[in-house]
């Protein structure tokens, strides 16, 4: 037996932390943990209310505005202290209930096989078929630009595709003996789903809850710079580009900081995931020597 | 040290004082020396880790996954002026596959996918002689298949390497191989999950083209009967040094080294049963190995002197040399030899299988198998691959829907779905897969392993569950901590006892063993097949040991049932059948296993070599 | 045996075209705001509403709807746009060819450029150019293609430089094919929104075909280095790339929809966005269904290509 410390506690903990040896996964998780900090205590700083006419259109940095004002004159800054939220909160929401729905159905379909996993993996083909920002704004058109619409159909949107990836990696753990031995006991199925197959999925299933943030953050946010999320007066992100864009030669500003914080924020959690990931190819354990 | 005379014949390859070092330092195999003479064949024998697929690949100048060869020189064919190891790598590149040539161990991936086979055999000429013609190529192909048994036909060559059996697609691994008639040729385990027919098949075109074409070769393996049917020399590898090196019938009548000693007791005879030699303890890694003989912790004749300094060689007698301070004291024994079983029969069967039939669509795997099995027995079931034993095995723990029998235990009929059993009867029969490292989930510890068994046939409190788990890791020869370990901690012959433990927790009365050895090291195999039989007589445990190594079944079993194409060929007392087969198919295996059987090989009148 | 498999799988995207048709049929007629609502808006009186659906005949039932639909789309009658009182198809076939143009034209950059990169890099992997480009293609993976698409404004167009318009506007009566200085952009901005999929795609699936036991067989039979990496390795990554690339055109498409609303350019998904805006709602079916039928049969042809180059699959 080797003299291995051994390592407890739930299995995406673990993967956490054997990721955290490498240093990308540890600028993702700062990054991150910035952007999520300045959404979060942004309000609390801002110097104007994110909706108050301070002062002239576009005027240019300086004078009490450090990022000069908008389009309608609010203070840019301020605007992007209180603009964080909404994107944050509506990317993890949407990547969740993608990842819900998705490994769900991807689980089922692996463990039933036959004409169970068949229609299943037809109707997430069906699914597939419609591009995200596509289905978002079919939906969009006919009920309306609602946060919550828009976070579900977002939601939606990744089920199919998280559900391919659950399948794809548990198809290979549904077939090894510990399933079969498992199932000659006659333990319960949702509990081999629940505690034989899931944990050995882990690791791939958090790098596409990273990917589908990812993912959300960028759809989401192009949704508000097409006009479809977040309404005015509100403060948001993808808006102020969506506001501003007009004037970008001339004011970059309130088009280019608001962009780059959701590249930063995408930066982040995109190197977290590839953080995750560097685990399954990179080191896995091996097996030592003989009895 | 190993001296080549060059009086001697003509050699196929000298190898001296060979080093290959990790990425991070520390050395794989070292101190390796040896020479293969033209036409003769050199078996490398260890168990995993031992270095012995370095040495066989170190002879094409290669090392695999950063490992780096940094010392020692390979001549090859007489050739003293050319090392192997000191060409760059284009003159190199010139010498593998014409010169020196390797056989994969696993064709099914060593067999490039893509291309059609007659390409992976043209290229190789068009590689090292590119003014050949076509119809050159063609007919040198044509020779070559041929000569390793395989049709000629232009469509047979327009194949896709997925198109052809193991067998045929090892055969093409050795076609590549010899198609430019190299002086050497390295086999890397070319016969490791081929039946025992195929498998002797394919030793006999090997044996057969080196001494025609005079080609040497160096034949890797972890078994020993391979060795004892093919070699001409054995060399035995223990932690990256050799520790023996001799003629084939000098090693296996009389080994000199404690280890190759153990590593012989370790197989079982087919013709008698025998208690296996185990060997305490484990090979140590590279970066952890002890001083002086890397064996002594597990030598039962080690003294003070052993773990001093590094062990040379004694030439014990011409051409055997040993690495052992005792070498030539000649205190080999031979493994104790035992009665079969007496047959205590009487009693109603547990388990009674009456006309048991399982079909998959169309295709007939098991047909009308009927036995029956008495408490207490041993009874094994043996079979080549596609024999329906595995399918029958899975059917009696309910893994196998599509079945229609009538299977009895102790006198009530079981469902065919393990779903629709009833508790105690899922408790009674309990299975051991093939593959400790699939069997086990890799994601939850020892005591979560054997905890989920026991939850579901017991309920008590957490101590008492404790004391349970510990109490069954015991009885398998593992300490209690290992409950807090994963298994990927684990080697496999600790898993495999994990699985044994495990299947225990249920306190079963019959166990079922799916091929539960063959994953494993020879030595670890004797170690767990000796624990079996322990536990068989102390728990009084009834166990169906599925298998296709009658051997095996010769040490283990009371009764056995020989299983073809899905239909009982022949089932009785053990002895009665390898001793006396009735069915001709039962001869057929007994021929094949016995073409590999050491002792049948080594008790050819041989004259006595010691000095 | 390769023809079945080519009908098996057409028949497939028939069938899942039909499906998708359904969804976004009753999507827009059963949800609370359906065509007429849409038109007419919130205000609507009922009989108001009530007479335009019997005008358009949706009064009718759902079936025959659908049907009448279905029936038009066949022949590329896909209704009357009721913004523009013209037919749909006149709408949709220029800005689907102005689409189509833009895919080529990201395709024809994007797909070499990646392939080069990331077969280099699997050449000599953990070198200075891998791992600068590594890098690069990591740190650049999660970024929103408009935020590309703002950057490469400011450098090359505005601020920076001054090379570029800004914007895809085509002035009235010309096609972008007399333009082409407004691709540029579009085009270099999906190019870097894919590169670092494909690129690192390509790399690793020749890095696990380098490390492969067959490549090593072919190593050991002295074989050259270049019949080793074109013959032996790139053949067998050559199908994951290419399955890779298909799923690529397929994004592409979807991610087109930002990028040519940010640069005003005159497609289809600047053509959806606007008939969202304006509640258009035949417009919005047909282009749905447009893009739904692209990402089908580019799903279909890498299928077809990957059956084609794998020996183990054709027979």
């Amino acid at each position: 037996m080797s003299s291995l410390p051994t390592l407890h506690g739930p299995t995406w903990f673990l993967a956490f932390r054997e990721a955290s040896r490498y240093r990308r996964t540890r600028i993702g998780i700062a990054v991150t943990l910035l952007v999520i900090a300045l959404a979060l205590l942004g309000p609390l700083i801002a110097p104007y209310r994110p909706d108050a006419f301070v002062g002239r259109p576009f005027m240019p940095p300086g004078g009490g505005f450090l990022l000069g004002t908008d389009f309608r004159g609010r203070d840019v800054l301020s605007r992007l202290l209180y603009g964080g939220i909404p994107v944050v909160w509506m990317s993890f929401a949407a990547a969740s209930i993608g990842m819900v729905l998705g490994v769900t159905v991807g689980l089922v379909a692996a463990y039933s096989k036959g004409w169970v996993d068949e229609f299943l993996m037809r109707v997430m083909d069906v699914f597939l078929s419609i591009p995200l920002i596509i289905f978002v704004l079919l939906f969009v058109s006919l009920i309306g630009t609602k946060e919550w619409l828009v976070v579900l159909l977002v939601g939606v949107a990744h089920m199919p595709q998280v559900a391919r990836i659950t399948r794809g990696v548990a198809a290979d753990i549904v077939e090894r003996e510990f399933v079969q031995f498992a199932e000659a006991l006659s333990v319960p199925r949702w509990r081999i789903l629940w505690r034989e197959i899931l944990p050995n999925i882990t690791t791939p299933l958090l790098v596409e809850f990273g990917i589908r943030i990812v993912w959300s953050i960028a759809g989401i946010a192009a949704l508000s710079v097409m006009g479809y999320g977040i309404q005015p007066p509100n403060a948001d992100w993808g808006l102020m580009i969506n506001e501003n864009r007009g004037r970008i030669a001339t004011r970059p500003l309130p088009v280019l900081a608001p962009g780059l914080c959701i590249a930063i924020f995408a930066f982040g959690i995109n190197m977290i995931a590839e953080g995750i990931a560097g685990t399954i190819s990179g080191t896995s354990r091996k097996s030592g020597g003989e009895a | 040290m190993i001296q080549a005379t060059q009086t001697e014949a003509r050699f196929a390859v000298d190898v001296r004082g060979l080093r290959v070092e990790l990425p991070g330092g520390g050395d794989i195999v070292d101190d390796v020396s040896f020479s293969i003479r033209a036409g003769e064949v050199l078996g490398v024998v260890g168990e995993s880790g031992s270095g012995k697929t370095t040495v066989g690949m170190a002879l094409l100048g290669f090392a695999r996954g950063g490992a780096r060869i940094t010392g020692g020189t390979v001549h090859i064919a007489g050739d003293t002026s050319t090392n192997m190891l000191a060409l760059d790598s284009e003159k190199k590149r010139l010498l593998r596959g014409k010169t020196v040539a390797y056989v994969p161990q696993d064709p099914a991936s060593a067999l490039n996918p893509s291309l059609r086979i007659g390409l992976q055999l043209a290229e190789v000429i068009e590689a090292h002689e590119p003014s050949t013609q076509r119809a050159e190529i063609e007919r040198r192909i044509e020779a070559v298949m041929a000569a390793v048994g395989l049709p000629t036909d232009k469509v047979f060559l327009e194949r896709y390497p997925h198109q052809l059996s193991g067998g045929q697609q090892q055969r093409i691994g050795i076609g590549m191989a010899v198609i430019l008639a190299p002086k050497l040729i390295v086999l890397d385990e070319p016969t490791t999950g081929l039946d025992v027919t195929t498998q002797n098949k394919i030793l006999d075109v090997v044996k057969k083209l080196c001494r025609e074409q005079g080609i040497g070769a160096l034949h890797v393996t972890h078994d020993l009967s391979v060795i004892a049917n093919i070699a001409d020399q054995i060399m035995v590898m223990y932690s990256g040094r050799v520790v023996e090196l001799g003629r084939v019938e000098t090693i296996l009548t009389d080994p000199q080294h404690p280890y190759t000693r153990a590593l012989l007791g370790a197989v079982p005879e087919l013709r008698y049963r025998t208690q296996l030699t185990t060997i305490p303890g484990a090979a140590a890694r590279p970066a952890n190995r002890p001083s002086g003989c890397f064996f002594h912790p597990r030598c039962p004749a080690a003294e003070p002197a052993c773990k001093a300094e590094p062990i040379g060689f004694t030439e014990v007698v011409a051409r055997h040399w040993v690495r052992c301070l005792n070498a030539g004291s000649g205190c080999g024994t031979r493994p104790e030899r035992l009665p079969d079983p007496a047959m205590a029969s009487g009693g109603k069967p547990v388990l009674d299988v009456r006309a048991l039939s399982v079909s998959y669509s169309n295709y007939r795997v098991l047909d009308g198998v009927s036995f029956t099995a008495d408490r207490g027995e041993c009874l094994a079931i043996v079979g080549e691959s596609g024999s329906g034993k595995s399918t029958l095995s899975r059917a009696l723990i309910g893994l196998v829907r599509q079945q229609a029998s009538t299977v009895l235990f102790d006198g009530t009929p079981l469902a065919p779905r393990a779903r629709d059993r009833s508790r105690q009867q899922l408790q009674a029969i309990q299975y051991i897969f093939q593959s400790p490292h699939n069997s086990l989930n890799p994601r939850q510890t020892v005591e979560q392993l054997v905890g989920l068994v026991y939850d579901t046939f017991h309920r008590t409190d957490r101590n008492r569950r404790r004391e349970a788990i510990a109490n069954v890791l015991s009885q398998v020869g593992l300490t209690p901590e290992t409950m807090n370990v994963f298994p990927d901690q684990l080697s496999g012959g600790e898993r495999q006892r994990v699985a044994i433990a495990r299947a225990l927790a249920a306190d079963p009365e019959i166990l079922v063993c799916d091929e539960i050895t063959s994953a494993l090291d020879v030595s670890v195999r004797a170690a767990i097949v000796n624990l079996l039989k322990e536990l068989k007589a102390r728990r009084k445990l009834t166990m169906l040991f599925v298998t296709h190594n009658l051997a095996l079944v010769r040490n283990l079993a009371d009764r056995v049932l020989v299983l073809h194409k899905g239909e009982v060929a022949e089932i009785g007392p053990v002895g009665e059948v390898i001793d006396r087969p009735r069915h001709a198919y039962t001869r057929q295996l007994l021929a094949n296993a016995l073409e590999a059987d050491l002792d049948h090989r080594v008790e050819a009148p041989q004259p006595a070599l010691r000095a | 045996m390769l023809w079945r498999h080519v009908i098996r799988r057409s028949a497939l995207g028939v069938f899942t075209l039909f499906l998708i048709s359904l969804i976004i049929f009753f999507a827009t007629n059963v949800l609370p705001g359906d065509a007429a609502r849409a038109i007419l808006g919130r205000s609507a009186t009922p009989e108001a509403v009530a007479m335009l659906k019997s005008q358009l005949g949706m009064d009718r039932p759902l079936s025959v709807q659908y049907l009448a639909w279905m029936g038009g789309i066949l022949h590329l009658d896909m209704g009357m746009s009721f913004i523009s009182r013209g037919p749909v198809w006149d709408i949709v076939a220029p800005r689907l060819m102005n689409t189509l143009l833009l895919l080529a034209a990201t395709s024809l950059v994007a797909l070499p450029v990646s392939f080069v990169i990331g077969t280099v890099m699997a050449i000599k992997p953990g070198r200075l150019f891998d791992n600068a480009m590594n890098g690069f293609l990591i740190g650049t993976a999660g970024i929103p293609e408009f935020v590309i698409a703002i950057i490469l404004v400011l450098l090359l167009s505005t601020q920076v430089f001054h090379l570029l318009p800004s914007t895809a506007l085509v002035p009235p009566g010309q096609s972008v094919l007399e333009n082409p200085q407004v691709l540029v952009l579009p085009v270099l901005t999906l190019t870097f929104a894919v590169m670092p999929y494909l690129g690192r795609l390509i790399r690793a699936s020749l890095m696990d075909a380098l490390a492969s036991e067959y490549v090593v067989t072919a190593r050991l039979k002295g074989l050259s280095p270049r019949v080793v990496l074109l013959r032996h390795a790139m053949r067998n990554s050559l199908v994951p790339s290419i399955q890779a690339a298909a799923l690529t055109l397929a994004y592409i498409l979807g991610g087109a929809v930002v990028v040519e609303f940010i640069f005003q350019y005159p497609g289809l998904g600047s053509a959806l966005q606007s008939a969202v805006a304006q509640r258009d709602v035949f417009v919005i079916q047909a282009i749905v269904l447009i893009f739904a039928f692209g990402y089908i049969a580019f799903n279909m042809v890498a299928d077809i290509l990957t059956i084609l180059m794998t020996p183990r699959l054709r027979s």
